[in-house]
């Protein structure tokens, strides 16, 4: 294994250091239990969002705390979802009066752990919703699973629900803008190459140096199918054909497109992607109105990429270009 | 014969000596079908359990004891072991809440009402390839041999058995709960690690409280 760090379990701690140290403007980070907590925190009459998941995202989800976003941010172990201890402090430290809206990834682990944490912060009597991100549309057959995963929408979901908070809309506003943004939104991954999570020090799985895996998730975990490598328009047709049919995504839809690196993969080849993306939603008279393109949902050090697609109307467009002051994401009015 | 509370105790500790000697081989396991964690969290769970028991020796509940389990590996383990096995520990302690031993009926109530726990958080049922698999035919196994006047210590035996079978029984499996689901048939041919921890865990009862060797790796 060579990775840049001094011990595979000081990582984290480590990591979250160096956010307080080269972010302590715009976060506090707090220690045992750990959570990234807005420096202003808590905001007046405002809803206080709060997301978080595994290690290994970053900028997601510790990099979107700031004004225009998230509120706070619980980062678990790399590729482990946090704890509700974690979830309840940072719950009530974003509580400003107004109630607070976890925005849960769908993952097994994730979903018990904020609901464990939910539970808890409305026994201290905090108005908690919780909002269920389940944008993947590699997992086909959701009766038989637990159910979609939560991918690249959450980034999307966070930017647009954070600009709405700011607006001091209510609660019960803030949550179903964050399910519109999710209804909305579809993604599909690939990886080029696997990952290694630091305390296993091996690769999460094998991958043959000829071999793509297609429908990946942002954890190592396998996808559904192994393909052999393609060129770049062909690994964007079999990423973006399932995305647009799930939908539908039609004739006339204007949308965001995002094309995001799961870590290792260059802003070029994102370039490349958004090309032949831009291209293939051309020929069916999809306009890509506002896009993002880079690493905001990452897999370690894992090479690929995924594209998530978001069905924009006028509203979500101004949510979007409202201003945002974080880490990772960052414009003017 | 009964168990009291220094007996629970040295259960506790055998499970993570356990999960301590199988750490790898439960990460293995997981990389196989999920995300390569399972035994690095159960362990990091684990010793900071031994931390705060260790702090409460001299006790005498038994139910605040399994509680305290049950907290520690709540806010430690994270991932989706952390909900249910603190649900697992949170439920056998308010079963045997005030209670300074544990009768084998006690022990079997506490079980009971464990394994309830686990399925209303985690919403998985047999079949699912889950820790469910492993524990709901140990928990049957331990009520029939009850049941059937079956001395305790064997009892205990044959439900370490029976969580055996299951967890084997998970290998020919699709996997419909957690992230192995994700893989469809692909899941099929693993054993399960969350069931494979599951049987460390009522093993290490049948050792330390019945002395058997029953599937004594």
């Amino acid at each position: 294994m060579k990775k840049l760090i001094n011990k595979p379990d000081d990582v984290v701690t480590e990591a979250l250091q160096g956010i307080a140290a080269a972010h302590a403007e715009l976060v506090n980070v707090h220690f045992n239990p750990n959570f990234i907590v807005r420096a202003d925190a808590p905001v007046q009459g405002k809803v206080g969002l709060v997301s978080g998941g595994g290690s290994g995202h970053e900028p997601m989800h510790g990099g979107f705390v700031g004004p225009g976003m998230l509120d706070a941010a619980c980062p678990g172990e790399v590729f482990t979802s946090p704890t509700p201890d974690q979830m309840l402090d940072a719950t009530k430290a974003v509580n400003g009066g107004a109630g607070v809206l976890h925005i849960v990834k769908n993952y097994t682990g994730d979903v018990m752990n904020f609901e464990m944490a939910a539970d808890l912060g409305r026994g201290e009597g905090i108005e908690v919703e919780a909002v269920v991100i389940d944008d993947d549309v590699a997992v086909q057959d959701s009766l038989y699973t637990a159910g979609r995963r939560g991918v690249g929408a959450t980034v999307l979901a966070e930017k647009i629900c954070g600009a709405a908070a700011e607006e001091k809309r209510p609660l019960a506003d803030v949550a179903d803008l964050c399910r519109r943004v999710n209804a909305n939104a579809r993604s599909m991954g690939m990886a080029l190459t696997s990952c290694i999570v630091p305390a296993a020090g091996k690769p999460t799985f094998e991958l043959g140096d000829d071999e793509i895996e297609i429908g990946i998730g942002i954890h190592g975990e396998p996808g559904r199918e192994r393909v052999k490598l393609a060129p770049a328009a062909e690994i964007v047709e079999r990423l973006t054909t399932p995305i647009l049919e799930d939908l539908p995504f039609e004739d006339g839809d204007d949308v965001l497109a995002f094309v995001n690196s799961m870590g290792g993969t260059p802003l070029i080849e994102l370039y490349v992607v958004y090309n032949d993306l831009q291209r293939l939603l051309g020929e069916r008279g999809i306009s890509i109105t506002r896009n993002l393109i880079g690493p905001y949902i990452t897999s370690l050090e894992m090479a690929g990429c995924s594209i998530t697609l978001l069905r924009l109307d006028d509203e979500l467009t101004r949510l979007w270009d409202a201003p945002v002051k974080t880490a990772g994401l960052r414009w003017a009015a | 014969m009964s168990v009291a509370y220094d007996d629970v105790l040295r259960w506790i500790r055998s499970f993570a000596a356990e999960v301590e000697a199988n750490k790898e081989y439960l990460t293995q396991l997981d990389a196989a079908i999920g995300d390569a964690d399972h035994g690095i969290n159960m362990q990091r769970g684990m010793s900071a359990v031994l931390a705060k028991v260790d702090a409460q020796a001299g006790e005498q509940d038994v139910g605040a004891l399994l509680k305290t389990v049950g907290m520690t590996l709540v806010s430690t383990v994270g991932g989706a072991g952390g909900p249910l096995y603190g649900t697992l520990f949170l439920q056998m302690g308010t079963a045997v809440s005030g209670k300074s031993e544990l009768s084998p009926d006690d022990w079997a109530a506490a079980l009971d009402a464990g394994i309830a726990g686990v399925e209303a958080r985690g919403k998985a049922e047999p079949g699912d390839k889950t820790m469910i698999d492993a524990l709901v035919p140990a928990r049957d196994a331990l009520n029939s041999a009850l049941g059937g006047g079956v001395a305790f210590a064997d009892a205990l035996g044959q439900s370490a058995a029976a969580a055996e079978q299951g967890m084997r029984d998970t290998v020919p499996l699709v996997a419909r709960k957690g992230r192995a689901s994700y893989l469809g048939e692909r899941s099929a041919g693993h054993q399960d690690p969350g069931a494979t921890s599951s049987h460390l865990l009522l093993q290490a009862a049948a050792v330390t409280w019945g002395g058997s060797e029953e599937g004594a790796r």
